[in-house]
């Protein structure tokens, strides 16, 4: 990480395998269980415990059953707003798309390596964020095209096109719809990468102005610190509302694919 | 040298540069976890937790509804009680004014009752007043008559038939 006293901001994003480099393979493809995966696993087992708290069951809830009963009822709304009744049976799928991305976007925040653990932020990897843009994508297609057969076609012709734009807007709409995976997959790693690169160069300054002395740590160093304190902040926001703008899109796409529009 | 040291190096992002060696494992671990996540998380425990929260969402509306019922049949009830004391108090009045008027009734028959027997009896004594008068008024006569004819035969020495001194004696008394 800080070669000769240098940091580099990107190092943070690096996968390093821990195990089954040599010999884990699926049709001549190296699985390698890396940090990478090995952050899935810590976001997906935090999860679980989270949501487990919630399975008390009890009448009156108690913080924790509160708190995943929100989370659910947080998910229950969204869809019920956005999609209506029928938004229902989307909420597992929703949830666990929200959750998985928060508690990863979340964890991959924590000040570990204070403890010399280095968490890794496994969606600022638009492999993973593809992933999961990729399998929003595919949902809305086959319910899309399940519900409305090739009817749903007419997606790309909204109400009130005027009939001389008809060889255009279908065109124009064809490309949003295409290019609905990046946007999602990109938004999500685009804005989780910036943020840590941020936060790494604001620290790297504040590092290398200490080193040259109280002068330069004074007027460089310490305004950085403060500014990162901001940043910091900022960054547990927007892990909170890539989560939401990931988990809203695909509502809206799958609102799309409901009820066409 | 600083410079130099920047120029020389390169700054590549992991995510492409070693997007060659781990984009298998990348898209093989996550959807793994993922769908951990969706079938076990998601599927299994999500339902559950909302099951919850429905099942408490319509106990209280059931709650609720059995409480509006209870307040609904307690104003019934209260109703109907009112309806009950109200005719109860409409029956008692009847009964009150049927036993006045009765009482009135009866009153009045035993006034008129006395009253026919005090004008019987006021009739009787009157009768028997006027008979004992006539009968008075006879022997009245009668004694007169004889004193008159007493009267006379020491005065004047003339004997009086006893129908003449009667007849005398009625014609002085009724004029």
């Amino acid at each position: 990480m800080a070669e000769h006293g240098r940091v580099d901001p990107m190092a943070q994003f690096k996968i390093e395998p821990l195990f089954g480099t040599d010999h884990w393979a699926i049709a001549g493809h190296n699985i390698a269980f890396t940090n990478s995966a090995l952050w899935m696993a810590i976001t997906t087992i935090a999860l679980w415990v989270f949501v487990q708290g919630g399975m008390k069951r009890a009448l009156v809830p108690g913080r924790w059953q509160m708190a995943v009963e929100t989370m659910t009822g947080f998910i229950d709304g969204l869809l019920a707003a956005n999609i209506g009744p029928n938004g229902k049976k989307y909420v597992p799928y929703i949830f666990s798309l929200f959750m998985f991305i928060l508690f990863a976007n979340i964890l991959g925040l924590l000040p570990l390596s204070l403890l010399g653990v280095h968490p890794f932020t496994f969606t600022s990897h638009f492999s993973v964020t593809g992933v999961l843009a990729i399998l929003s994508f595919s949902i809305v297609l086959i319910v899309g095209f399940a519900k409305h057969k090739l009817h749903f076609f007419s997606l790309f012709v909204p109400h009130g096109t005027p009939v001389w734009l008809l060889w255009l807007i279908p065109i124009i709409e064809l490309i949003s719809f295409l290019v609905r995976p990046f946007s999602l997959a990109l938004r999500l790693f685009v804005a989780m990468m910036a943020g840590h690169v941020l936060l790494e160069v604001l620290s790297s300054f504040v590092i290398s102005s200490a080193n040259s002395g109280l002068l330069w740590g004074g007027v460089v160093g310490l305004p950085s610190f403060l500014l990162m304190i901001a940043i910091c902040a900022l960054e547990i926001l927007v892990a909170g509302i890539q989560a939401y703008v990931f988990a809203l899109l695909t509502s809206l796409y799958l609102n799309d694919a409901e009820n066409l529009h | 040298m600083r410079i130099r040291r920047l120029r020389h190096r390169t700054l590549t992002m992991p995510q492409i540069s070693q997007l060659a060696e781990t984009y298998a494992s990348q898209i093989f671990w996550v959807l793994i976890f993922f769908g951990f996540v969706f079938f076990v998380i998601g599927k299994g425990m999500v339902p559950k937790v909302m099951e919850t929260m429905a099942a408490r969402d319509s106990q209280i509306a059931a709650d609720l509804a059995h409480a509006e019922a209870a307040r609904r049949a307690a104003e019934g009830a209260d109703a109907g009680w009112q309806a009950t004391a109200a005719q109860q108090r409409a029956q008692a009045h009847a009964l009150i004014a049927a036993a006045k008027h009765d009482a009135a009734q009866a009153s009045e028959a035993r006034l008129h009752a006395a009253a026919s027997v005090i004008d019987a009896r006021v009739a009787d004594a009157e009768a028997r007043i006027g008979a004992a008068v006539t009968s008075a008024m006879a022997e009245i006569e009668t004694v007169a008559a004889q004193a008159a004819g007493d009267i006379a035969q020491r005065l004047a020495g003339i004997t009086v038939g006893e129908d003449s001194a009667r007849a005398a004696v009625k014609e002085a008394l009724h004029g």
